[in-house]
C-alpha cells in the first residue's frame, strides 16, 4: 500500500476550542495547498462544511486521518454516512459543549449491526 | 464409440480433478475466513472500548484548554495563525493477516516547540501542560483510527470471502457434481449399449453360418501368424558352393 505512506497527516474540523487544542499538540500544517485543519462557525454555511470535507477526505492525498467534531458531523450526517473509504480515516471526536454520544457515530452503528447480527 | 468413450473418460477425470480443486479451495476459504472473523471479533471489541477512553480523554484534554484559557486569556487565534509545519505525524504500518493487510497508523512526534512563544506573557506552564495532554489525546485517537481502518477493510475483506465460500458451496460445486453424475450415467448407458450390441453379434453368429465364420477367421489367424514370422526366421540359406 504505497498510497497509504504518503498520507501524514491529520486533518481537523471543529469548533474553535477542539481545533485549537489538537493544533496546539502540533497538527497543523499550512502551506500552499491550504491548512489542514478548519474551524467551523456555528453561524457558518454548511456548504462551505461540506466542501472542506470533500476537500480532505477526496482532493487531498496526504491526510490520514481526519478528526470531526461529532455535533459539526451531525451537520453534515448524510455525506458522512455516504463515506466509507478506508482512507483517510475518518473519526467522530467529542466536543467541550456536546459530550460523546456513541448513537450517533456511523462507524459504531456499523459495529453494533454487526454484532447484533 | 470406443473413441467417443475415452472421450467421455477424460471428460470425468478433469471434472472429478476441478470438483476435488473446488472442495479444497472451499475448505480453505472457510479456514481464510474464520481467521479473519477471529480478527474482526478482537477489533470490534478494542474499538468499542477505544471509542470510549477516547470520550473520557477528550474530556480532559477539554478541561486543560479552559485552564488556558483562564490563564493565558484566548491563545486559539495565536494558535492558529502561528501554524504551519506540523510536529504531529501518522506513519502507516502494515500488519498481515492471513493475506489481508491491515494499515494502521502509528503517532510520531517531533520535538521541537512551534508555539514557543504562545503563553509567554503569563499561562506558559498551563499551555506546555496542555499541549501533552492533546497530544496524548492524539495518540488515543490515532489508535482508534487505525483500528476503525481496519475495521472498514476486514469488512469488506470478509465480505468478499463470505461471497466466495457461497459461490462454490452453493454453484460450483453442485455444478461440477452435477456433470459427474451426468457423465457416469452417460457411461452406463453406453455400457448397456455395447453390451447389447455384443450380445446381439453372438446371437446372430449362432444362428448363421458359425462354423464357416469360425474357420475363416482362424485361417486368417493362421495367416496373419505366418505373416508376422517372415524373413528373419526362414530357416538358413543353402550354402553357395563355387
Amino acid at each position: 500500500m504505497s498510497a497509504a505512506n504518503k498520507r501524514t497527516l491529520i486533518a481537523a474540523i471543529g469548533d474553535e476550542d477542539t481545533v485549537t487544542g489538537l493544533l496546539l499538540a502540533g497538527i497543523g500544517q499550512v502551506d500552499d495547498r491550504g491548512k489542514n485543519f478548519y474551524v467551523h462557525d456555528p453561524k457558518a454555511q454548511v456548504s462551505v462544511l461540506e466542501e472542506t470535507f470533500k476537500a480532505y477526505t477526496q482532493e487531498r492525498d496526504d491526510i490520514a486521518i481526519v478528526l470531526i467534531n461529532q455535533h459539526i458531523a451531525e451537520l453534515i450526517r448524510p455525506q458522512i454516512e455516504r463515506y466509507t473509504e478506508a482512507f483517510p480515516a475518518l473519526l467522530e471526536i467529542p466536543s467541550k459543549e456536546h459530550p460523546y454520544d456513541p448513537e450517533k457515530d456511523t462507524i459504531l452503528k456499523r459495529v453494533q449491526k454487526l454484532v447484533g447480527e | 464409440m470406443s473413441e467417443n468413450n475415452q472421450r467421455e473418460a477424460v471428460a470425468l477425470t478433469n471434472t472429478k480433478s476441478r470438483l476435488k480443486g473446488a472442495q479444497t479451495g472451499h475448505s480453505l476459504l472457510a479456514k481464510k475466513r474464520d481467521a479473519l472473523m477471529i480478527r474482526f471479533r478482537a477489533i470490534l471489541k478494542k474499538v468499542e472500548e477505544a471509542k470510549r477512553k477516547m470520550g473520557k480523554v477528550m474530556q480532559v484534554a477539554a478541561f486543560s484548554l479552559a485552564e488556558v484559557n483562564y490563564v493565558a486569556g484566548d491563545i486559539s487565534y495565536q494558535v492558529q495563525e502561528s501554524a504551519k509545519r506540523p510536529q504531529l505525524k501518522v506513519k502507516a504500518k502494515q500488519e498481515n493477516v492471513s493475506g489481508v493487510t491491515l494499515p494502521g497508523f502509528e503517532m510520531e512526534r517531533e520535538n521541537s516547540n512551534e508555539f514557543s512563544l504562545t503563553g509567554l506573557g503569563r499561562g506558559g506552564q498551563k499551555v506546555h501542560k496542555c499541549k501533552e495532554t492533546y497530544a496524548k489525546a492524539i495518540e488515543t485517537l490515532v489508535e482508534l483510527a487505525s483500528l476503525q481502518t481496519a475495521f472498514m477493510i476486514l469488512d469488506d475483506v470478509i465480505r468478499i470471502t463470505n461471497r466466495r465460500v457461497n459461490a462454490i458451496e452453493h454453484v460450483v460445486l453442485p455444478k461440477l457434481e452435477n456433470t459427474i453424475k451426468y457423465i457416469n450415467s452417460e457411461l452406463d448407458e453406453m455400457d448397456r449399449e455395447e453390451f447389447f450390441r455384443l450380445k446381439k453379434i453372438q446371437s446372430k453368429k449362432k444362428k448363421g453360418g458359425d462354423t464357416d465364420n469360425d474357420t475363416s477367421e482362424q485361417a486368417e489367424y493362421t495367416q496373419d501368424q505366418a505373416g508376422g514370422a517372415d524373413i528373419l526366421d526362414q530357416g538358413k540359406d543353402d550354402d553357395v558352393i563355387f
